[in-house]
């Protein structure tokens, strides 16, 4: 670490264009959250550090019409202070609200959150069910990638060296639609998530499921979009049997390891009574946003 | 603790009276330390820098267990920035020899092994070298260039596996020793030590009783989890003394600790202890301290070192994980007649674990006529164990307070009534020796049962749990000096390290009230080891009760040379002056018509009279006023995932006479929110290779602030009578109960037993998922 280069860019081609000329590691610093740490523990030595916080494109929040736009830089706290956010996306920031604590909350992103890879990401599940996509930039160009893509196993994702993640697009909220997030740790802050479950559905004016995705952190070596979970609330009124149903699907999805942070067997179980949790509390939500 | 009680020890016996300052609940922003510790001023250990320092690092063992062969440092020595490496090679070894430091013995063979390994590395964390270089990336990068090499051995790192005959044994000079071994055994075992104490006739208590319960319960290793880290700096001169500034909770065992490992004479070492960042028994013992001295000297320039967190948990001591199992009876109305135990102790890597302390405690807080314990003291490849809060106490009153609780329902009595029952009281003889004096504990039961607390509504999947703990005070070597400033305010000095941040202002309203100035005139402030005498450690309950004590006898001291002043001027004798509300008066009318003369008076006539007025004291308490305590928590079960919620949690303890209430209430729950956490997710956990796998405070999940609720405090005043002021030890009993409490609420709660620590999510889910069939069918 005797080398280490720090380079704060201003424009999206200057921060790809040291990313590709970079031969050693490079690491895309937002928020710092991880990378600092993982430097500090000696996990990571990198030679190349871009700090990509002056780069004006990952750090605005915006309207598109009816879709939201934010910037992958942009501070949990900053979301958490966007009035109108945080009424239309609920869930997501469930999820954003329990990354680290309110300190870390001030600094971290939702980009760095997601490009760190790791399955338990608490806010990965919730923007997976939000359907929310995410715009990527490399030296060859743009491109879009939904956020269940993005992770390809721990600690990786599908990027490729040079390329970094922008923004975020949230679709437009149709009226009756919900979201929640909620996470299982042993303590309830500054831990990560041995389970966490994200259901994001719309209703018809019968209060029937037209729509829904169902999200799992922590269970599978990449945080999970579950079809079978979400079918099992669709055309349904997410009554008791519909719940059951997603909740045994939710399990059933599940291919977890057993490790420090909880046990197999404990995680499939927990996964089930998480979606269930976090249906009930979208479904709640859906039926106050007339 | 290995103090026989002397009889040339010091007590003061209780005064009775109306204090002042003592007692009251002054300004905390007065709290000597308050303001610069929460705006950064204090100076921790890591805190210190000298013109010229370098910074040393440890290179550490990645192996449980494996003989070190040959350690080559030729290549990191020819780093440039490298200035000193030390091994093995660089310390002389140890004979056998036994110290207390703190409330663990520690032996000098196995503490130079344990801050660097000689033959073998005994747990993943082991020190087998140390760099001091120009920066700390030069450090490290000198640490990849040694060449260490292992023969890696089978490691053993659970206490029943480790008893087992066939277990990999860590000593090959290791036999068990003890109680109950005749005649000496020809087997090396990693059991060290079989200690046994009892009272009466087991068998007999057995046979009168109506019900029997049995438990057995295994708990992990848990960290005190002090927040700072272990920090050092050393200077090692060419006149051949050292300075070390560190975080220690003894700088004067230290020191002696320090000369022993160095072969050096104590008075050529001076130890200045920092303001500390957590103690709780984990800084007791030399870690960096040797190493950085040694580096220093070999560099001939000072040496820092600080620990990073996973150091911290990979080779400092937790407290024992143990194994305990337990048996008592009782009557049909509630009397226990037998009370059995057997205690298995982790010392980790070297011999040494709590368990003479675990097994005084045992069953002391009932008065029984029938006990045996038996206890094991066994080595295994972990850090070796160091003391934490009432060392190994919480992890037997885990089993016997949760066996009480079932004997209470088996008998259909409520659990405070039947612990007052049976509980001890002034006379009542204990199983390990002296019978008690005056003590609490049954004051701690009525104060439970009369609180509203035991009002408050339970919901369903939510129950009340109780438990109760003992805990000594130790007296010890103690010296205090204090100085008398020209302008009438007082310095004190004294060595009992303020682990607490609360000792200083308690001593402070000691003096306030003895010499009759306000609190806010007297300065208080800990020595290093050149300021004052031997200070043992601020350990076994003792810092402020037995602190205290010489604090007293010093300040006596200095009001005796006020009124020598006195009678001086006046031309009468000094036994006709009296000390009353800050001023020197005439014992009576027959001395004198004088005007009475105030500190700040005497102070600019004491030249002329003889000069400054000083006290001072070197003093050895006695031994005594032992503490109890009783919980009260509240929980709240999910039966879908396990997850144990604490919705309140009261404290009832014995305090002897409060001398600074808020800093007691603070302590008693502290101590509650290390037990809580202990008891719901505190552990250590190994991979199969026998190396930490959550060396760190995301994975090693101490509870932060959300996860407790207000912790009520409710302070019992049983005065000590060997104290002037009554004072206790009051630091450690508030750990003890938790455990038990907490697995006695989920009991009630959702009516599953837990006696496997820690009572985790996964684990509270399992055993009500187990339970639920037997259930449903009732």
């Amino acid at each position: 670490m005797q080398n280490l280069r720090y380079e704060a860019p201003e424009t999206l081609a200057d921060a790809t264009a040291l990313l590709a000329a970079e031969d050693g590691m490079a690491r895309v610093l937002a928020g710092g959250t991880d990378v600092i740490v993982q430097m500090h523990s000696d996990l990571i030595e990198p030679d190349l550090i871009v700090d990509v916080k002056n780069i004006p494109e990952l750090t605005e929040i915006a309207k598109e019409g009816g879709a939201y736009r934010f910037g992958a830089a942009v501070s949990g706290k900053t979301l958490m202070l966007h009035e109108d956010f945080n009424k239309t996306w609920p869930g997501v920031m469930d999820g954003v609200r329990l990354i680290g604590s309110l300190q870390i909350r001030g600094r971290a992103s939702v980009g760095g959150n997601l490009c760190n890879a790791s399955p338990a990401a608490d806010s990965v599940p919730p923007m997976i069910a939000a359907g929310a996509v995410a715009s990527v930039i490399g030296p060859n160009g743009a491109r879009d990638i939904p956020v269940e893509d993005i992770v390809t196993g721990p600690g990786q994702t599908c990027l490729d060296k040079s390329e970094i993640v922008v923004s975020f697009l949230l679709p437009e909220r149709p009226p009756r639609s919900g979201d929640a997030y909620l996470r299982f740790t042993p303590r309830t802050e500054m831990d990560i998530a041995v389970v966490g479950a994200g259901v994001n559905l719309t209703l018809d004016d019968d209060g029937a499921c037209t729509a829904a995705r169902v999200a799992l952190a922590a269970v599978a070596p990449t945080p999970l979009l579950v079809a079978e979970a979400a079918d099992a609330l669709i055309g349904t009124k997410v009554d008791e049997t519909a719940l059951e149903a997603l909740a045994a699907a939710a399990s059933a999805a599940c291919n977890p390891i057993d490790d420090k942070r909880g046990t197999v067997e404990y995680r499939i179980k927990v996964a089930g009574v998480l979606a269930r949790r976090a249906a009930a509390i979208a479904l709640e939500r859906a039926g106050k946003n007339q | 603790m290995g103090m026989k009680p002397s009889p040339y020890a010091t007590k003061i016996p209780y005064e009775e009276k109306d204090n002042k300052v003592v007692g009251g609940r002054p300004n905390p922003a007065d709290r000597s330390d308050a303001i610069d510790k929460v705006t950064g001023r204090a100076r921790y250990a890591a805190d210190y820098n000298l013109p010229g320092q370098l910074i040393g690092k440890v290179l550490r063992s990645p192996h449980a267990h494996a003989i070190v062969k040959s350690i080559d440092t030729s290549e990191a020595e020819k780093l440039p920035g490298v200035k000193a490496v030390v091994t093995r090679d660089d310390f002389p070894d140890m004979e056998v020899e036994h110290a207390a430091s703190g409330e663990l013995m520690v032996n000098f063979r196995d503490v130079t092994r344990n801050m660097m390994a000689r033959e073998k590395a005994l747990y993943d964390g082991h020190p087998v070298a140390a760099v001091a270089a120009l920066s700390e990336s030069i450090a490290k990068e000198a640490m990849k260039l040694i060449k260490v090499d292992y023969e890696v051995l089978p490691h053993v790192i659970d206490v029943r596996d480790a008893m087992k005959d066939d277990a990999p044994l860590l000593h090959e000079e290791l036999f068990t020793k003890g109680a109950g071994i005749e005649p000496d055994p020809s087997k090396k075992s990693n059991i060290a030590t079989r200690m046994e104490s009892k009272l009466g006739d087991i068998e007999e208590g057995f046979k009168q009783a109506d019900f029997i319960v049995e438990h057995e319960s295994n708990t992990k290793a848990a960290h005190q989890g002090y927040i700072e880290p272990q920090a050092s700096v050393a200077n090692f001169t060419e006149g051949g003394t050292i300075e070390v500034y560190t975080g220690t909770q003894g700088h004067h065992v230290f020191r002696a600790q320090i000369a022993k490992l160095l072969k050096m004479d104590i008075s050529k070492i001076k130890v200045v202890p920092a303001e500390l960042g957590g103690g709780f028994g984990g800084k007791n013992n030399v870690y960096l301290e040797p190493l950085a001295a040694q580096l220093s000297r070999k560099a001939n320039r000072p040496v820092k070192m600080v620990m990073t967190r996973d150091e911290v948990f990979r080779a400092t001591g937790p407290t024992s994980g143990t194994n305990c199992k337990v048996r008592m009876g009782c009557t049909r109305d509630g009397r226990i007649t037998a009370a059995q135990a057997e205690l298995n102790y982790q010392a980790g890597a070297f011999p040494g674990s709590s368990l003479p302390l675990a097994s005084i405690t045992v069953f002391t807080r009932y008065d029984l006529e029938n006990v045996l314990v038996v206890g094991h003291d066994v080595v295994c490849n972990r850090p070796k164990v160091a003391a934490y809060r009432a060392p190994g106490a919480p992890m037997i009153a885990f089993a016997v307070e949760t066996a009480i609780d079932d004997l209470a329902r088996q008998c259909g009595m409520d659990p405070i009534d039947f612990r007052l029952k049976n509980a001890a009281k002034q006379g009542t003889q204990t199983h390990f020796g002296p019978p008690l004096g005056q003590i609490g504990y049954m004051e701690t039961l009525e104060a439970a049962k009369a609180s509203p607390h035991m009002n408050e509504p339970l919901g369903p999947n939510q129950g009340r749990g109780i438990a109760s703990g003992f805990w000594f005070t130790i007296g010890n070597d103690t010296s205090a000096t204090i100085n008398i400033s020209e302008d009438g305010t007082a310095s004190l000095i004294f060595g009992t390290v303020d682990v607490t941040g609360g000792m200083r202002s308690a001593f402070a309203m000691i003096v306030a009230e003895e010499l009759g100035i306000p609190f806010e005139k007297v300065r208080t402030q800990v020595g290093d080891t050149s300021a004052l005498g031997f200070n043992f450690m601020t350990a076994g309950s003792r810092g402020t009760a037995a602190g205290s004590m010489a604090v007293v006898k010093a300040t006596r001291d200095a009001i005796h040379r006020a009124c020598e002043i006195a009678a001086r001027k006046w031309e009468v004798e000094t036994d006709q002056v009296v000390w009353e509300n800050g001023h020197a008066r005439p014992a009576s009318a027959n001395v004198g018509d004088f005007e009475p003369l105030s500190l700040a008076q005497l102070c600019k006539e004491a030249t002329w009279f003889g000069g400054t007025i000083a006290g001072h004291a070197e003093i050895n308490v006695a031994m005594g006023g032992p503490g109890f305590g009783t919980h009260l928590v509240d929980v709240d079960v999910d039966r879908q995932t396990g997850l144990v919620k604490v919705l309140r949690y009261s404290i009832f303890q014995d305090a002897g006479k409060a001398v600074y209430p808020a800093f007691i209430e603070g302590q008693f729950q502290g101590g509650a929110v290390q037990g809580i956490g202990m008891a719901l997710n505190e552990e250590y956990i190994y991979s199969d290779k026998g190396t930490m796998e959550n060396p760190g405070f995301l994975d090693y999940r101490v509870p932060v602030a959300s996860d407790v609720p207000m912790i009520n405090t409710h302070i019992v005043e049983v005065p000590n009578p060997d104290h002037p002021y009554g004072v206790r030890g009051i630091g450690e009993v508030p750990i003890i109960p938790p455990l038990a409490a907490i697995s006695n609420a989920i009991h009630d709660a959702v009516g599953v037993r837990l006696l496997d620590h820690p009572m985790s999510p996964p684990k509270v889910l399992k055993a009500i998922d187990e339970a639920a069939p037997a259930q449903a069918a009732e």
